[in-house]
């Protein structure tokens, strides 16, 4: 089972679950599982059109989707599934 | 560079330096004759002017237009209680002096902007970005890649943080990839938690801003390999570190000139939301306090909020509104309140469109205005 990694601004969508797993072959499966459990995660991954949000990228491994097969990009047993929000604080 | 010269005390300070076979008095030099600007002199800012002074980056550009405030102190470990309600930049740069007196210090006590940024960064060799909302992240990383600088990026949030090293030019004379590359556009503002939902543990950008410095030394001595090309990402709860590859994203549009940073992430219309719903003043809902006037109050804010300071409103947390309306009453006068005013009137704004409420007044500032102007001891967060 792959391994996706929830950003901490995404965690209240999760019940503050850092990580799930998932029998999810490939990124579409993996992530249509994860907003099946938690719905409300959706609006924050995708747009109204159903694209990866601009704001938000997903990696397998130490690779961005976009280089690899983008949604088609296959999982394995011991694929690590990063999903990368951009976060702003520094100063506050 | 060899006209930079030390002293007998710079020798001793940097000897540690001195002795490293791979950095030496060369990259002594380099940071001598380096120039950097720190943008933001909070968490992040902290440690690293604390460590590029220590270390002996020779020009320390200090950029910020805020004064220090009690709640600064859990993580800015530059200031101390007796430098609360100075400007940051001041009480920064007396603090560095102490700490090196070999290194200038230019303080910059304003806000980034469209009309001021390139020139500010132009005389600059690298920029640090330790700012803490998107459009100056933008503004930072625009005007970087407009002049050709290194940004060096860390950002945080709650237990989490990002460094990168933005539009690094690498031996080849190419640039490596910016934050554009990563993120085209901001999260539209509904979508990013809100200041009082954020919150960071303080140990976090000490360890993030220091992260940000070793790579500032990186970019400018030239030794090792800074993190160009790549994002490292680390979470303080699991103890999580994980690197990725950026790549230049060929979509990214050319980037000529600076624009409106606001209008870009959606900010201004934000405002406008607030101002469509009705307000009312602490100081209008002190009188009707005191002439006992019948009316309700629901404090929209989290629990753990709640229990921080309140003011005996019904505790309803902005996403469960919409499931409480029995609750609010709609024959009185119902005040909303949180902890400035954003997410009641968000509140507001719901309910009147999905319900028709038109009984519901915004706590104008919310507690933070009735901390202000109507009970001074009580706590601000």
């Amino acid at each position: 089972m792959a391994k996706v990694i929830i950003p901490t601004p995404l965690r209240k969508f999760t019940e503050n679950e850092g990580s799930i797993q998932t029998n999810g072959t490939n990124i579409q499966e993996a992530i249509e599982q994860l907003t099946e459990v938690y719905p409300e995660l959706k609006k924050h991954i995708f747009d109204d059109g159903g694209n990866i949000r601009n704001f938000v990228r997903i990696y397998v491994g130490d690779d961005d989707i976009k280089s690899l097969q983008n949604e088609e990009t296959p999982l394995k047993e011991d694929s690590v599934v990063s999903i990368i929000p951009a976060i702003a604080g520094g100063s506050i | 560079m060899d006209n930079i010269n030390f002293s007998k005390e710079e020798l001793e300070r940097y000897s540690r330096h001195l002795i490293i076979p791979e950095f030496n008095i060369e990259g002594q030099r380099k940071l001598k004759a380096a120039k950097v600007l720190v943008v933001g002199t909070g968490g992040l800012g902290s440690p690293l002017l604390l460590y590029l002074t220590a270390a002996g980056v020779g020009n320390i550009g200090i950029l910020d237009f805020d004064r220090v405030d009690e709640t600064n102190l859990q993580r800015q470990v530059l200031f101390t209680v007796d430098d609360v309600g100075r400007p940051k930049v001041e009480a920064a740069k007396e603090r560095l002096e102490k700490l090196n007196p070999h290194v200038n210090f230019t303080t910059y006590d304003v806000q980034l902007t469209s009309a001021n940024a390139l020139e500010i960064i132009k005389d600059y060799d690298v920029v640090a970005d330790g700012t803490d909302n998107f459009p100056t992240r933008y503004l930072v990383n625009d005007a970087c890649v407009i002049l050709g600088k290194p940004n060096v990026y860390a950002s945080i949030f709650r237990f989490e943080g990002q460094v990168s090293v933005f539009n690094h030019q690498f031996k080849d004379g190419t640039f490596g990839p910016h934050y554009r590359d990563l993120f085209p556009t901001p999260p539209p503002p509904g979508l990013v938690p809100s200041c009082a939902e954020g919150g960071v543990i303080g140990v976090l950008p000490g360890i993030v801003g220091s992260l940000q410095a070793n790579e500032v030394i990186k970019v400018i001595s030239g030794v090792g390999e800074p993190l160009a090309g790549r994002l490292f990402l680390f979470d303080a709860l699991t103890f999580e570190t994980r690197t990725l590859k950026l790549h230049k994203d060929p979509n990214t549009p050319k980037i000529e000139k600076l624009i409106d940073y606001e209008q870009f992430c959606g900010i201004g219309g934000d405002a406008k939301e607030e101002k469509k719903v009705k307000e009312i003043s602490v100081q209008e809902l002190y009188d009707m306090q005191v002439k006992g006037e019948d009316y309700q109050l629901i404090d929209v804010r989290e629990p753990y909020e709640y229990e921080i300071a309140n003011l005996g409103g019904e505790l309803i947390p902005l996403k469960m509104v919409t499931s409480n309306i029995d609750k609010i009453s709609s024959s009185k006068k119902v005040v909303v309140h949180c902890r400035s005013g954003a997410r009641s009137a968000q509140a507001i704004e719901a309910l009147k469109r999905k319900y028709g409420f038109d009984n519901l007044y915004n706590l104008k500032g919310g507690i933070l205005a009735w901390a202000d102007e109507i009970d001074q001891e009580m706590a601000k967060y």
